[in-house]
């Protein structure tokens, strides 16, 4: 991966951080963005270190920590719909079974088309739109069955007449 | 005792992003005074404000500037400015940044006027990812206009502000696991003492303060103490910003009174008082109390009578349709995920109080769980940092108000 365009972001992004390690979270948020599959491979974990010249044990520590960094690959959508109280009250688990069923997987897991990720997320904020859901970086809340068919009908690309 | 406008007074007469007519509306007007009437007084004033801390550990604001004045450090003094609201049903700060950016900003520059900082960092959780480039644009647009940076406004003060995103961790909102995680550590808490205030960021002398606490303190210095004070209640002076979601026809954010009664607050939201079975007030880790108690003023103290919380201005509502045990199970289920698992009572104890959770929730549970539920939540108190010593409060009070509902889910009695 040395010589990589995929390196060469990299190399950029450590540079922007001004090589240093106490920005290795930040660093880290950046290069799993720019990465598709939106995760921190081992791979690319030891060549972070390696840059920063620190253990790739402190680096795996951060990666493994932190929910918003990822150890395994993940869909092109991170559905991450809310389980917290308010989403509660309003009927989340609800609204979680019919991502489920759509989306023919269970939290947790990837479609096969590497398309989607469904997961449950604790409380990110969006408690006046509740029930809600984070879908990469946006959130859509309000959500019913009939409005997450149609969510799910746009991101497939299949919703134009929307 | 109603709604309130001392913190949102120009929102919405402006263009938040715009510094220009942030300006146009008296904008760095606060900073402005204090720079020119110096730390000690500005100190003074913010003591006689009243004003206690707004994330949820209601520490005086005043004293603590006072304290992270007098911090002994030879090397850099930090500010961080807590925008990592993690609390599940609280979304005030999120409101404040997007409504209020350069308020905030002022705030924090004061704060780090007073407390001799050379150096801020603004902490925004990675849930508001989607914010950080407006947040960053805001800082930036400072910086030209001379309010950041060397010699503020001429003033000979000097002060750096940065973004740091969090990760998606809750324990990051405690001021030691928020300094490990900007030193590029996991987010854990240290042990205490020294505190952050003298031993923080990179152990030099630490600031931690709440989006909202900066947000008064802006307008504090702008307008006056005793129009701040104006407001609320004898005991309880001023506004608090509160997060009203749940079952509400108008959830959303809230400046309210101090003193303004919790039944007007659910009915500030839309919410219906026939249909209100509990409310969890605070966060999380904030008091589940019943219906029958809503003509409790909203203060520290008239909180504390009913074994609850102002913390960081949650309420969620609940109605008829939701089953205590169950939302109690959902708040377990949160701790248990956020653990961060440093120390034994906080990471072993939440998942066993997890467990019996989903015994009770599927009336599986025996009376001996409830036993060790107690003996568990108890167990938390020995926990490093404020979030499992405070875990006891939901249950505790979803007991003593709703112990009937508990009865029902046990088996053989």
């Amino acid at each position: 991966m040395e010589n990589s365009q995929y390196a060469e972001s990299i190399n950029n992004i450590i540079e922007f951080y001004d090589n240093e390690p106490s920005n290795l979270l930040q660093i880290l948020l950046k290069v799993q963005d720019k990465t598709p599959a939106k995760f921190i491979s081992k791979e690319v974990g030891n060549y972070i270190a390696q840059k920063l010249n620190i253990p790739s044990s402190k680096v795996s520590e951060v990666i493994s920590y932190f929910d918003a960094i990822n150890t395994s690959p993940k869909g092109r959508y991170i559905i991450g719909v809310c389980n917290s109280t308010a989403c509660f009250a309003n009927g989340y688990e609800k609204i979680g079974k019919v991502f489920e069923n759509e989306l023919g997987i269970k939290m947790g897991q990837t479609t096969e088309d590497g398309m989607f990720t469904l997961k449950y997320t604790p409380c990110f904020g969006a408690c006046d739109i509740a029930p809600a859901v984070r879908i990469n970086n946006s959130v859509v809340g309000n959500l019913t069955p009939a409005k997450v068919s149609k969510l799910l009908k746009n991101l497939k690309g299949g919703g134009s007449n929307e | 005792m109603s709604k309130a406008n001392f913190i949102t007074k120009e929102f919405g007469s402006y263009k938040p992003y715009s510094i220009n007519e942030y300006i146009s509306v008296g904008g760095f007007k606060g900073l402005k005074k204090a720079l020119s009437q110096g730390y000690e007084k500005t100190i003074e004033d913010v003591s006689a404000s009243g004003l206690q801390g707004r994330g949820g550990a209601n520490y005086p604001t005043g004293k603590k500037l006072a304290q992270a004045r007098s911090a002994k450090g030879y090397g850099n003094r930090y500010v961080l400015c807590n925008a990592d609201e993690g609390e599940p049903g609280t979304f005030k700060d999120k409101y404040l940044l997007l409504n209020g950016i350069y308020q905030v900003i002022e705030g924090i520059i004061i704060a780090g006027y007073c407390a001799g900082a050379n150096k801020g960092y603004i902490y925004v959780r990675e849930e508001y990812t989607f914010m950080h480039k407006d947040i960053e644009y805001a800082i930036s647009q400072v910086y030209k206009k001379g309010g950041l940076g060397e010699n503020i406004l001429n003033s000979g003060f000097n002060f750096d502000l940065k973004l740091f995103s969090g990760g998606g961790s809750y324990i990051c909102g405690e001021g030691f696991a928020m300094c490990e995680s900007i030193e590029g550590k996991s987010g854990r808490p240290r042990s205490k003492p020294p505190y952050v205030k003298e031993c923080g960021l990179f152990n030099d002398p630490t600031l931690v303060i709440n989006t909202e606490t900066v947000s008064v303190i802006a307008n504090l210095m702008k307008y006056s103490v005793e129009e701040f004070v104006s407001y609320g209640v004898e005991d309880c002076p001023g506004t608090k910003m509160i997060s009203v979601s749940g079952n509400v026809s108008n959830p959303g954010v809230f400046e309210v009174e101090f003193g303004t009664s919790l039944k007007k607050i659910v009915q500030m939201a839309g919410g219906n008082i026939e249909d209100v079975k509990f409310l969890q007030i605070g966060g999380a880790s904030g008091a589940i109390i019943s219906s029958k108690l809503l003509n409790a003023p909203y203060t520290y103290s008239g909180m504390k009578k009913v074994m609850g919380s102002i913390g960081s201005g949650a309420v969620v509502v609940c109605d008829k349709t939701v089953d205590v045990i169950e939302y109690l199970a959902v708040v377990e289920e949160f701790f248990h995920h956020e653990s961060c698992g440093k120390c034994v009572p906080c990471r072993e104890g939440n998942r066993q109080l997890s467990l019996i959770m989903q015994r009770l929730k599927t009336k599986k549970a025996k009376i001996n769980d409830l036993r060790n539920y107690v003996k568990i939540v108890n167990a938390l108190d020995a926990s490093l940092c404020g979030s499992g010593r405070t875990q006891i409060v939901p249950f505790v009070t979803a007991y003593r108000y709703f112990m009937n509902d508990f009865k029902s889910k046990i088996q053989g009695v």
